[in-house]
């Protein structure tokens, strides 16, 4: 190997550099534990392993149904739908049995769901990240996902703002299933989807990648350790539009115009330290998470690729439009798809049905946007 | 640019807010903080979560 050649390929961080690191990490959530409460720092623990396994596994929900729409892949599918079912299988009974303590990703069907749900499936194959997608790419270097998050997050803010106009469009009741029956529904229908996927996908679709299995194991480890720390399932929005609301406070702005912001619970933890927010701490264990994951394995050496300057107006507007979309749809593809099937509710599987509708046509749209090379 | 710059672009900007937040939000109370597990807490989650309805 000549020396220029040699010279070119990054080289790993030494184990002294990494030793260092995750003493730096092991501080910080000891930090969070002492100072803000030690289920806060346990958070912040799953928030980062959240963020190592999505990026050291090289797994996420964007891409996979972008194979399943152009290649006919359905592996990354099928992985998805096998975590789901694990988290469901262990996640039903546990809220059978502590429905006190524990709660499910439960919300309405409705108009504006739907709608949502649809929008942000788009919006999420413009910029190739999904909630969490988006923080792990910011997170890993990304530059896309970098510049798209904040608008997300300035999305996520102004879709809660206006939630309850948007609900007053037309909802459902919550509709939940629950026990026994409620999980073998929830099982036979993905299944049903897995079959579904494999008729469509193209041969050999069902063997999955080790990465696969060790994402969909550490995924799914993680999410019931989430339900059981935090009471409530894995979600990632509520936190991004959070900081929004917490920055206008800051600066003087006022939120009783807002029937979502004004509301007691959402005043108080705007007041709140973020350290003790649920989805602030995964959030930023993921953005972490991804970033020592990234460095670990010396990918943050790469350059930046140039893109033109519609493609960075679309990765704003598309961004805005995540967030925005994400509040209506009651989550994204881990709140409302993940979470809300793995924990029963009705609502996840329409998202699903949306979102993915929704990706169709932003694997289209991608391509005039400059974002890739057009075929 | 390479993705180092992003990525310590956002450790930074992450790190900005929350010190941010040390000023400007109410201050930690580690003595109020609910258990470690919620599970066998015997509270009722209280979280908030982007799939909770809105308020009416």
């Amino acid at each position: 190997m000549s020396q220029a050649a040699s010279a070119a390929i990054p080289s790993s961080p030494g184990a002294a550099s990494r030793l260092m690191a995750l003493v730096a990490v092991a501080a910080v959530v000891l930090a969070v534990a002492l100072f803000a409460g030690p289920r806060y720092g346990l958070l912040l623990l799953i928030g980062l392993g959240f963020g190592l396994t999505l990026e050291g596994f090289r797994f996420g929900f964007t891409g996979p149904w972008r194979r399943m729409i152009l290649e006919r892949d359905a592996s990354g599918l099928l992985a998805q739908l096998i975590c789901i079912a694990i988290v469901a299988s262990l996640a039903f009974p546990l809220l059978a049995a502590n429905g006190a303590e524990l709660k499910g990703a439960h919300a309405p069907i409705g108009v504006a769901m739907i709608g949502g749900a649809f929008v942000f499936g788009a919006a999420m194959q413009i910029v190739l990240g999904c909630g969490s997608g988006t923080l792990v790419n910011a997170g890993s270097g990304n530059a896309i996902g970098a510049v798209a998050l904040p608008f997300f997050a300035i999305g996520s803010f102004a879709g809660a703002y206006h939630l309850t106009w948007w609900t007053n469009l037309g909802s459902l009741p919550v509709m939940v299933l629950s026990g026994g029956q409620g999980l073998a529904i929830t099982l036979i229908g993905l299944a049903a989807i897995a079959g579904l996927a494999l008729i469509l996908g193209k041969r050999g679709s069902h063997r999955l990648p080790a990465r696969y299995w060790g994402a969909i194991l550490a995924l799914a480890g993680l999410a019931i350790l989430h339900l059981v720390v935090a009471g409530q399932p894995w979600g990632v929005v509520y936190g991004l539009g959070l900081w929004v609301a917490k920055v206008v406070v800051g600066l003087g702005g006022d939120l009783s115009g807002s029937a979502f912001w004004s509301a007691p619970g959402n005043q108080a933890q705007v007041a709140a330290s973020v350290l003790t927010d649920v989805t602030s701490l995964t959030d930023f264990g993921l953005i972490g998470g991804a970033a020592l994951m990234a460095w670990w394995r010396a990918g943050l050496a790469s350059p930046i690729g140039i893109l033109p300057a519609r493609a960075w107006v679309a990765v704003i507007v598309a961004g805005l439009v995540l967030g925005y979309s994400s509040r209506l749809a009651f989550g994204c593809n881990i709140g409302a798809f993940f979470s809300g099937i793995g924990t029963g509710s009705a609502h996840g599987w329409i998202w699903f049905v949306a979102a993915f509708a929704g990706s169709w046509v932003g694997v289209r749209i991608r391509p005039s946007l400059g974002l890739e090379a057009r075929k | 640019m390479i993705r180092a710059h992003v990525t310590m672009a956002m450790l930074v900007l992450m790190a900005g807010f929350i010190a941010f937040d040390a000023v400007a939000a109410d201050p930690l109370n580690p003595y109020a903080a609910p258990p470690m597990l919620a599970l066998g807490s015997g509270m009722a989650a209280a979280g908030a979560h982007c799939a909770a309805p809105p308020p009416t």
